[in-house]
C-alpha cells in the first residue's frame, strides 16, 4: 500500500511547473487575455516537446501511454499557473473518447497528430451533460446538425468532438463546422458555440456502446477538472499567506491577526484533504472501477465547493489589492469559477453520485 | 500509487478477520473506555480485560509494546495498526487499547526503567486507567499558565489546587498531572509531569455534569495531597516537554477518520429507513444533496488519512495532512450527527425513554459530545493557530504585556 506519488509522478510535475514559471507569468497570462489567446503558441511548443498533449495516448499512437493520474498533475499545475493553453478537450477528453470508442482507422487517423501536437480538438459534449440553449444535434448517416453550447478548447481547433442526443461520438473537421467563441469571466480558455448543418462527420463506432464510452470520458474530465481547481486554488492560498507574511497594518504583518491567520488555515485545512480526494479519484479512474465514478463526481463537487471558498478568501486576505486587475488574483478566481460549472455543476454531479450509490 | 496490499498484509487481514468472526461474541459491549478495576470483580478480570487479554495475546492490541512490558513487541508497522483499526470498525467490535494513548507512550519514552514496569504492564492489561489532569479553572487553551502547586516536603511534592474538566476522573485509578514547582521560572520552565493514584488522600473529585446530561468529566481537589518525589516523568521543570509528548499523541487519536466513515453509514442507513409523511428521507433531494455534501468530505478525509499513513510508513513528516486531522475530523463529526438530526426532526430531540426515540438517543449524544470534542483536546481556534503558525509558517501574535485586572 502506497498513497503517494511516485519518483517519476514528483519530476513530471516539477517539470511542467518549471516550464511554467518560465513561459507562464503573470505578464504572459496578462497579454493573452487582452487578446483573447487561449493557445499561447510559445507554452504550447514547449509542452508539446515534453509530450504533453499525448500524456493519455498510447505508445502505439505516438503518446507516452500514462495515466489519469499523471495527467491530473499536469492539470493541476495549468490550473496553478493559469495556463493559456488547450488541456482539458483537446488532450483529456478526444484522446480517451478516441481510445475507447474509435475504430482502429480512426485511431490511426487522429491520435498520432494529436499526440504530436499537430491538431488540437474541440469538444462539445453539451448534449450529454447540461445542455443550455442547445438545438439537439442530431445525426444522418455520416452528416450531423444542431447547435452545441460550450464546446471546450475550440480556439484554432482542428476538428471538434461532439455528443448527439443518442450519445453517439461525432468528429467534425473544423471547416465543416461554424465556430463561434463565447467569452466567459475565465479568459485563460476557450469555449465557443458550434453549429453544424449536415456537417460529414467521422463517428466513433466500436465494439463499446457509446453510453458507457460517454460516461467514462466524463468521469476522467471531471477529475482533470478538479485537478487544475486544485492547482488554482493552491496557487490561491500560497499568495494569501504570502501576502499576509509581507503587508503591515497597524505596525504589524496582518498574518499575525487571528482573523488573517484563521482565513488562512481554513483555507489549508479544507484545501489539503482535496489533494488526496482528486488522487484517489485519479487512480480508481484507471486502476478501482467500482469506486471511479464515485470518488470522481465527488472530486468534481467537491473541488469546486472548497475551490470557491479558497478563490474568495484569498481574495479578502488581500484585501483591497485582492480587487484590483493589477494583482491580477482574479485569473485565478475565474478559472476556479469557470471549472465548477463546466461538465455538471456541484449539485447536478453529486446528484449522479446518488443514482450510482442506488439512492433514487 | 499503489492501494494492493501485499500478501503479508492480506494475510494479516483475512487471519485479523477469522479472528473477529470467531470471537467478537466475546467483546464486550461498546462502552467507550475500559472499565477499572475498581469496577471489576474481585475475582479475576472482568469480561473487558479478558478481550484485552486476547487481543494482546493475538497481537491485536499494545503491538508495539515491548514484551518486557505485557505488550506483544512487535516492529512498529502503521499499516498493520491502520488494518486493525479498519477491520474492528468494520466489524463493529470494541477494539484494543493501549493502556492509555496519551500516558503510555510518553512513559515508554520518557520514563524511568522502574517507572515502566510498574506503570505500563497494568494499564495495557486494562487493570490501572487513567485520568488527565491538565486543565484548571484559569488554564485552558493557556495551559501553561496553569498554577497548582507541588512543594517538596522530605520525600514528597505536596499539591494543593483545582484541576477542571477532568474527563473519567471519577472512575479513574490514576492520574497524569500537571503542576507548577519552579513558581519563579519563566511559565513554561516552572511545571512538572507527576502521576498518582486517584486514592491519595486529600484528592476530591466533584463530578461536572456536562450538556449532556451526563456527568464525564469533573473537578479534582487537591489539598495537601503527598505525592512520592519518585512519581515524576521527567525532570522537574521540564513537564511542559512531557505533556506536548502526550498532547501530541491526543491530537491524532481525535478526528479518526474511521469512526467517521462508519458514522456515515449510520447515517445513510437512517436516511433509508426513516419516512417523514410516508417518504423516505433518502428520497427529498435537499437532505440528500447535504447528505452528499458529507461524503464528499468523509472521502476527502479518509484519503487524507491513506496519505499521512503512508507518510509514516517512509518515516517522512506528514506535516499539513497531519496538522488538519483534528480541526477538520471533529468539525466533519459534528455535522454528520448534525445531518442525523435534522433527518430524523423532531424524533431527533427526544432525549428520555421512549419507544419512539432511534438508537437509543445515540445522535442526539453525539451531537453534543462531538461539540465537547470540537472544544476539547485543543479548541478549534486553537488549532487554526497551529496551522497557521507551525504548518503555514505565518507570524505569532506580538506579545502584549498585559497587567492582570
Ligand atoms: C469534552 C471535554 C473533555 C475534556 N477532557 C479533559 C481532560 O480529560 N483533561 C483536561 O485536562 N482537560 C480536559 N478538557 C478541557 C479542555 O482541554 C479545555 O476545555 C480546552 O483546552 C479549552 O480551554 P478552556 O475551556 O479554558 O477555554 P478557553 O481557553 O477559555 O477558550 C474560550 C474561547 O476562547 C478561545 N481562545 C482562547 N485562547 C485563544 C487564542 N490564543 N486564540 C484564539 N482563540 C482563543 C477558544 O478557542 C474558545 O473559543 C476537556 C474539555 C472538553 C470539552
Amino acid at each position: 500500500m502506497d498513497f503517494a506519488l511516485s519518483e517519476e509522478q514528483q519530476f513530471l510535475q516539477q517539470t511542467v511547473n518549471e516550464l511554467l514559471q518560465d513561459q507562464c507569468s503573470l505578464d504572459i497570462v496578462r497579454q493573452d487575455a487582452a487578446e483573447n489567446e487561449t493557445k499561447n503558441q510559445a507554452l504550447y511548443g514547449s509542452l508539446t516537446e515534453l509530450g504533453i498533449p499525448g500524456t493519455l495516448i498510447s505508445e502505439d499512437y505516438g503518446g507516452v501511454g500514462l495515466r489519469l493520474l499523471d495527467a491530473a498533475l499536469i492539470a493541476e499545475s495549468l490550473g496553478g499557473s493559469v495556463a493559456t493553453v488547450p488541456y482539458i478537450g483537446s488532450s483529456v477528453l478526444a484522446p480517451l473518447a478516441i481510445q475507447l470508442a474509435g475504430s482502429d482507422e480512426q485511431k490511426d487517423s487522429w491520435l498520432p497528430k494529436l499526440a504530436s501536437g499537430e491538431i488540437t480538438c474541440g469538444v462539445a459534449l453539451g448534449e450529454h451533460i447540461g445542455a443550455r440553449d442547445n438545438t439537439p444535434i442530431t445525426s444522418e448517416g455520416s452528416k450531423v446538425s444542431g447547435r452545441a453550447m460550450f464546446a471546450l478548447d475550440v480556439q484554432d481547433a482542428d476538428v471538434f468532438l461532439v455528443a448527439t442526443v443518442d450519445d453517439e461520438l461525432h468528429l467534425v473537421e473544423a471547416n465543416d463546422a461554424e465556430l463561434n467563441r463565447l467569452f466567459t469571466i475565465d479568459k485563460t480558455r476557450s469555449v465557443g458555440e458550434l453549429t453544424f448543418d449536415h456537417a460529414p462527420s467521422d463517428s466513433l463506432e466500436s465494439s463499446i456502446d457509446s453510453t458507457s464510452t460517454l460516461a467514462k470520458v466524463v468521469d476522467a474530465g471531471r477529475v482533470v477538472v478538479a485537478a487544475d481547481t486544485l492547482g488554482a486554488a493552491q496557487s490561491m492560498l500560497a499568495k494569501a499567506v504570502d501576502y499576509a507574511g509581507e503587508r503591515q497594518q497597524f505596525n504589524r504583518v496582518i498574518g499575525s491577526f487571528q482573523a488573517v491567520k484563521h482565513m488562512c488555515a481554513e483555507m489549508a485545512a479544507e484545501l489539503e484533504p482535496c489533494r488526496s480526494l482528486v488522487w484517489y479519484a485519479a487512480h480508481a479512474y484507471d486502476a478501482i472501477p467500482e469506486d471511479a465514478r464515485i470518488t470522481a463526481c465527488h472530486a468534481k463537487a467537491h473541488l469546486a465547493e472548497v475551490g470557491r471558498f479558497v478563490a474568495r478568501k484569498s481574495t479578502e486576505v488581500h484585501g483591497g489589492m485582492g480587487f484590483t486587475d493589477l494583482l491580477g488574483l482574479h485569473y485565478w478566481f475565474k478559472r476556479i469559477e469557470l471549472n465548477r460549472q463546466l461538465l455538471g455543476t456541484p449539485e447536478f454531479v453529486r446528484n449522479e453520485a446518488a443514482k450510482v450509490q442506488g439512492w433514487i | 500509487m499503489d492501494l494492493e496490499y501485499s500478501s503479508e498484509y492480506e494475510d494479516f487481514r483475512n487471519e485479523l478477520r477469522n479472528f473477529l468472526e470467531e470471537n467478537k461474541h466475546l467483546s464486550p459491549g461498546a462502552i467507550a473506555r475500559p472499565p477499572t478495576n475498581r469496577e471489576g470483580s474481585e475475582d479475576g478480570p472482568n469480561p473487558a480485560q479478558r478481550w484485552q487479554q486476547l487481543l494482546i495475546e493475538h497481537g491485536y492490541a499494545a503491538r508495539t509494546i515491548p514484551k518486557e512490558y505485557g505488550g506483544c513487541g512487535e516492529a512498529p508497522d502503521p499499516l498493520k495498526t491502520h488494518i486493525i483499526a479498519e477491520e474492528f470498525a468494520k466489524a463493529r467490535v470494541r477494539p484494543g487499547h493501549s493502556g492509555d494513548n496519551r500516558l503510555v507512550p510518553t512513559v515508554l519514552e520518557l520514563g524511568t526503567e522502574e517507572q515502566k514496569r510498574w506503570l505500563v504492564p497494568p494499564s495495557i492489561r486494562g487493570e490501572m486507567s487513567w485520568c488527565q489532569g491538565y486543565s484548571e479553572p484559569g488554564s485552558g487553551s493557556d495551559l501553561a499558565s496553569l498554577s497548582t502547586r507541588a512543594e517538596v516536603d522530605g520525600d514528597d511534592f505536596v499539591i494543593n489546587g483545582q484541576k477542571i474538566w477532568t474527563s473519567g476522573a471519577q472512575h479513574a485509578d490514576m492520574m497524569f498531572c500537571l503542576v507548577r514547582t519552579e513558581p519563579d521560572a519563566p511559565k513554561h520552565q516552572g511545571i512538572s509531569y507527576l502521576v498518582f493514584s486517584m486514592d491519595t488522600p486529600g484528592i476530591e473529585v466533584r463530578p461536572l455534569v456536562t450538556m449532556t446530561g451526563d456527568a464525564t468529566f469533573n473537578e479534582v481537589f487537591f489539598t495537601d495531597a503527598r505525592v512520592p518525589k519518585n512519581q515524576i516523568i521527567g525532570k522537574r521543570g521540564e513537564g511542559w516537554f512531557v505533556a506536548n509528548n502526550t498532547l501530541k499523541h491526543e491530537r491524532e487519536g481525535l478526528g479518526d477518520p474511521h469512526q467517521a466513515e462508519n458514522r456515515f453509514r449510520e447515517i445513510e442507513e437512517l436516511m433509508r429507513n426513516e419516512t417523514v409523511d410516508g417518504d423516505p428521507i433518502m428520497d427529498n433531494p435537499t437532505h440528500r444533496d447535504r447528505l452528499l455534501q458529507l461524503q464528499g468530505r468523509m472521502l476527502a478525509m479518509k484519503y487524507n488519512g491513506m496519505r499521512v499513513l503512508t507518510s509514516q510508513r517512509k518515516h517522512e513528516e506528514p506535516g499539513l495532512p497531519r496538522w488538519i486531522i483534528k480541526l477538520q475530523g471533529c468539525e466533519l463529526n459534528h455535522q454528520m450527527a448534525a445531518m442525523a438530526i435534522d433527518a430524523l426532526g423532531e424524533l431527533g430531540t427526544l432525549y428520555h425513554r421512549s419507544d419512539h426515540m432511534r438508537a437509543g438517543g445515540m445522535w442526539q449524544q453525539r451531537f453534543m459530545m462531538d461539540l465537547g470534542l470540537i472544544i476539547g483536546g485543543g479548541t478549534a481556534q486553537i488549532q487554526k493557530n497551529m496551522i497557521g503558525e507551525r504548518a503555514l509558517g505565518l507570524p505569532k501574535e506580538p506579545k502584549v504585556e498585559v497587567k492582570p485586572t
